[in-house]
């Protein structure tokens, strides 16, 4: 249920490559562990953000957990949907739940990330 | 790594897929479901909680009401037979040791249930003060298991499985009976905000129960909850935590608990130093939180006005029951004003929240 077309980190996050602009989110396993999302921090339009370091928050009932940028560059969309809908998140990760749109300073970033089929077996790794 | 406890229940958990976590020391269920889900189906239906990883102490002996009452701030001389009562019990600073449900068996016997993480400490403290008092103090919480199902329907669900009237089991009364046949210490307590029970078998029945229990309530919708809900149901109904609201630096005075601190009673350990910080006037007040701004207060967050470190949160939490974000916090005394608006520290970043009675939820009768 992973797509195919999406890139993975190990933080259980996802990129979607669009051209230059790349659409950041947190994967089903990622929802899943967290269980019911409740809030969502973003950072604002038009701010930027850099490849490995945080860029909000997404919260649980129980558990805070940072979210990391794949990739560096300005932020040309954020989804407010899940500002006020945090369980998106939950229901529809890789669809409603996406979280902000960054338009990429460089695209070489996403070479060191996954592929659905690397990621799938690093979930499986990890749970054991 | 020190090998997890585990209740008789573990495979139960196991089996229906439940999250499991290190919970002071004990491999437990933090959800099934889903907390939220829990949550609210024991506001509006029943819920079934594993809670054997309690502990539970017997106080046998001739001095055994003299010496309960030196340890605990609250008055056991009111209890009858069959009778529970809710006490902090305090170092002599007036901090606190633990909060404990105390149940009158009889004068020369009380059975007290203490927090799981609590119970070797609590244990070697009440050894510690038994000197001369003609008692026995045994750590019997190997000997049970601890079910407790709680929400509107509890009482018609565990009515299947028993032929003690439980309509006559009133709020902090227990009795002796059978459940599917199995003999039980059954107490209508709990600590959701709920009405419910608090069931004792043997450990060697804990699971027959907890399948039971699930299979004759499932028409109505009861469901095995883990400790994510359980902390979200007694936060909301204000249900303090040891770690969170109490602790050796908090006392019951500051912890919004003074009614429990009975003065008029016979000497008991903390007396001095709780009727001195009451006499001098409490430093600090637990309040309640709403925030203002976007976020959730959670604990040991600094709470912080104009700038200054007032204070921290106890527990904080998006409310299922409220859809809001609210938290508990500990403050001076002479900034608990309802109404004003403080700010939470959360990633270095002051939010707004305003001061709210603690109260959060209360059940319709």
């Amino acid at each position: 249920m992973n797509p195919v077309e999406l890139k993975y980190n190990k933080d259980h996050e996802y990129a979607r490559v669009s051209g230059n602009t790349v659409t950041l989110g947190i994967t089903d396993h990622a929802q899943e562990s967290l269980g019911d999302v409740v809030f969502v921090e973003l950072p604002d339009d038009g701010t930027t953000v850099t490849v490995g370091k945080s860029y909000g928050t997404v919260e649980s009932v129980k558990a805070v957990s940072d979210i990391t940028a794949s990739i560096s560059g300005k932020v040309v969309e954020v989804n407010t949907l899940v500002l006020d809908s945090p369980d998106l998140l939950n229901s529809d990760p890789y669809g409603e739940g996406w979280l902000i749109k960054v338009e990429a300073d460089d695209l070489s970033p996403l070479e060191t990330m996954m592929t659905v089929a690397e990621y799938e077996a690093f979930v499986a790794e990890e749970e054991h | 790594m020190v090998e997890l406890k585990r209740t008789p229940l573990y495979e139960e958990h196991k089996g229906a897929k439940a999250k499991l976590i290190d919970f002071g020391g004990w491999e437990m269920p933090v959800q099934y479901a889903g907390v939220i889900e829990e949550h609210h189906a024991v506001r509006k239906k029943a819920g079934l909680f594993d809670t054997s990883h309690m502990g539970e102490i017997d106080v046998r002996g001739k001095d055994a009401l003299a010496y309960v009452q030196m340890l605990i701030t609250n008055d056991a001389s009111i209890l009858h037979d069959g009778k529970i009562l809710y006490s902090p019990m305090c170092y002599p600073t007036g901090g606190i040791v633990d909060d404990l449900l105390v149940y009158r068996y009889d004068l020369e016997h009380f059975f007290i249930v203490v927090n799981a993480s609590n119970t070797d400490k609590d244990y070697s403290w009440m050894l510690e003060q038994v000197g001369d008092f003609e008692v026995s103090v045994d750590n019997v919480s190997d000997q049970y298991v601890q079910l407790a199902l709680q929400g509107p329907l509890a009482e018609t669900i565990l009515q299947r499985l028993t032929k003690v009237d439980l309509s006559k089991l009133v709020y902090y009364t227990f009795t002796h009976g059978e459940v599917d046949g199995v003999p039980c210490l059954i107490s209508r307590t709990g600590y959701t905000g709920e009405d419910g029970f608090e069931i004792y078998p043997s450990p060697e029945f804990g699971r027959q129960l907890w399948q039971k229990i699930l299979e004759v309530g499932a028409t109505d919708g009861v469901q095995p909850i883990g400790l994510g809900a359980r902390d979200t149901l007694r936060f909301e109904a204000r249900l303090p935590l040891y770690g969170h609201e109490l602790g050796r630096e908090i006392t019951p005075l500051e912890a919004g608990i003074g009614f429990f601190v009975k003065f008029n009673k016979v000497d008991f350990i903390g007396k001095d130093a709780l009727q001195a910080q009451k006499e001098q006037g409490v430093p600090r007040k637990l309040v309640g939180l709403e925030m203002v701004g976007r976020g959730i207060a959670r604990a040991h967050y600094p709470l912080q006005k104009d700038g200054k470190d007032i204070g921290f949160v106890t527990s904080g939490s998006y409310s299922p029951t409220l859809n809001k974000n609210i938290a508990l916090g500990l403050i001076p005394t002479e900034l608990a004003v309802q109404g004003e608006v403080i700010d939470v520290l959360i990633r270095e970043k002051p939010v707004q929240a305003k001061i709210i009675p603690t109260l959060f939820y209360k059940r319709g009768k």
